[in-house]
């Protein structure tokens, strides 16, 4: 059985054929410009940042060797042939690993803390006033901008080399981050059950905590554990800059050429990640049920 | 007027005991855990030395040094902090792109709907999330030790510890793509490369735009700070400027890198806008 397909006549099909031929080649053309573009932006930024491929394609063998090297002992062999060895400082750096999870955890509670405190008023339907809500939201803006290490740097000078300038730097960064997520889930909220508390009489206060907290509550417990997961990645640099932790003492051995104290301290924090990842997001899904854990 | 009957609630206690008294588990539960979290960060606070009287002399502290810090002033080296912003600039969008670049091919090996071996699979991700896991400051401080002090090192790091989350990220957005789409492919006799070129990646590539437009976002942030342990732009002139405790120019620098990460945040939302309109956007 053959079907007919009926086909346009000549010249009602050439123009169509035109124009389609036409709508691709301006989009063609937008692309095409779109790249050259782009491309133009690389080549500056290439300049800018003093790219050079000839001392790249020189050194890079070093950086192959460096893993080379960070899994050689001192005595010239492969790190786990002598595990003993090549975690020599284990205790100390297990010490220091708990002092990083110890800054994370404080300082992520310290910041959803303060952030429930101010999420009410940064989200547009409970904020009781528009320039509450404009001086809230620029103040969250702030405190999430400005890199938690940046903090870290001038709380270092402020209240004294230690852990403490850590977890403040920590809390603020996560009070911003927090903040915007936490009034994003309040915007989400709804609202009918604010009205029902509201028709008792009952206080601002009342209203947030009877009618909107108990919407919220899990969302709030859920961003607060993803950004406890992003906040050991950040404790694990604050070292760096003398606000303690376990990146003092990475930063030590990069800078000494202690190559394999470094493989074991890359090593031991690549593995707490991944247990807290692991940990998290069981967590989560014990508390919220599968679909939370995205 | 009809009258409500009267509730019995004997009967009803009776009938429902587990809304009447809940068991003893379960109203406990969030009162120890949330007493078990407080526990917590009080073994915290005393154990990384929280002092008030070191909080208070902090905060004194911390209150001179913004006083010192209005008003912001660059001093004479307004050219040499805008060069070395657009070095935070050209390292964060070079970076993103050789990262994007590199990682689209890794991803389709890590997702399913392209590899369905787990065997070969699971390795791939292990490696990816392996480099997310070191943070970007680390591999600036590895990249240093290899091209030298400079920008480029900067470029590098943000290169490879982005390649590890776009390898996660670009697999993903795969992995949620139609597959009705290469099945047609397939069905009128495509290889398996057309079906990756004319099947998946018209669908995915507007995905993959968004994010990567979203991490220059997001790098222009960590491009910042990289600086700090020399890898090139504003950081570098930052940190400096902070340890010789130049509060007016400390200043300046930051209203500097929040202009400018508004500015890339206001540009690539324009952006994203026009790639895939208004629902990615949010």
């Amino acid at each position: 059985m053959t079907i007919a397909v009926s086909i346009l006549p000549e010249q009602q099909l050439a123009a169509l054929n035109a124009a389609y031929r036409k709508a691709v080649a301006r989009k063609r053309l937008r692309l095409l410009l779109g790249a050259v573009l782009f491309i133009a932006a690389l080549l500056v930024a290439a300049i800018g940042a003093e790219v050079n491929l000839r001392t790249f394609f020189a050194h890079f063998g070093n950086f192959v060797s460096y893993f080379d090297r960070i899994f050689t002992l001192d005595n010239g062999q492969r790190v786990w042939t002598d595990i003993g060895e090549w975690f020599w400082g284990w205790h100390k750096w297990l010490k220091l690993l708990g002092e990083t999870l110890l800054i994370s955890y404080v300082g992520t509670l310290i910041g959803a803390i303060f952030a429930v405190a101010l999420n009410f008023f940064a989200a547009e339907n409970t904020a009781p006033a528009r320039w509450l809500l404009f001086v809230v939201r620029r103040l969250l803006e702030f405190a999430r901008t400005v890199p938690s290490i940046v903090f870290a740097l001038i709380f270092v000078i402020a209240f004294g080399l230690g852990p403490m300038a850590g977890v403040l730097a920590i809390a603020i960064h996560s009070t911003g981050a927090l903040g915007k997520q936490f009034s994003e889930i309040v915007e989400n909220a709804d609202m009918r059950p604010v009205e029902g508390v509201r028709s008792t009489g009952a206080s601002w206060l009342s209203c947030m905590r009877f009618a909107v907290l108990p919407q919220v509550i899990a969302g709030y417990v859920s961003y607060a554990l993803l950004r406890f997961e992003i906040n050991v990645r950040e404790a694990s640099v604050m070292g760096f800059v003398g606000a303690g932790g376990i990146g003092m003492e990475l930063i030590v051995a990069i800078r000494k050429f202690y190559y394999s104290d470094v493989s074991a301290i890359l090593l031991t924090i690549i593995v707490t990640v991944f247990l807290i990842d692991i940990g998290t997001g069981w967590l989560r899904s014990r508390l919220f049920g599968k679909e939370a854990r995205t | 007027m009809s009258r409500h009957p009267e509730i019995d609630t004997t009967q009803l206690r009776a009938r429902y005991p587990d809304v009447f008294s809940r068991p003893a588990s379960a109203r406990l539960a969030t009162p120890a855990m949330i007493a078990a979290a407080l526990a917590i960060l009080v073994f915290g606070l005393v154990d990384l030395d929280f002092s008030l009287s070191r909080l208070l002399a902090g905060v004194s502290q911390l209150g001179w040094i913004t006083m010192m810090m209005i008003p912001p002033d660059p001093g004479s080296s307004l050219p040499l902090y805008l060069k070395a912003l657009g070095e935070t600039l050209s390292i964060a969008l070079l970076g993103t792109t050789l990262a994007a670049l590199f990682a689209l091919p890794v991803s389709l090996l890590a997702a399913r709907n392209i590899v369905p071996s787990g065997l070969f699979r699971f390795p791939v991700r292990r490696f990816l999330d392996s480099i997310r896991g070191v943070d970007t400051l680390i591999w600036a401080l590895v990249w240093i030790n290899v091209v030298g002090l400079g920008p480029f090192a900067g470029v590098l790091a943000i290169a490879v510890s982005d390649f590890g989350a776009f390898g996660k990220l670009f697999s993903e957005a795969i992995e949620t793509a139609d597959q009705k789409e290469v099945e047609g492919i397939r069905a009128s006799g495509g290889s398996a490369l057309h079906e990756i070129r004319f099947g998946l990646m018209p669908q995915v590539l507007p995905v993959i735009a968004g994010q990567v437009l979203y991490y220059i976002e997001s790098n222009t942030r960590s491009a910042t700070i990289i600086g700090i342990v020399g890898a090139g732009g504003i950081g570098l002139q930052l940190a400096e400027q902070i340890r010789v405790l130049e509060w007016q120019k400390v200043s300046f620098l930051i209203l500097m890198i929040l202009i400018a990460v508004a500015a890339i945040d206001f540009i690539s939302g324009k952006l994203r806008f026009a790639i895939i309109g208004r629902r990615a956007v949010a």
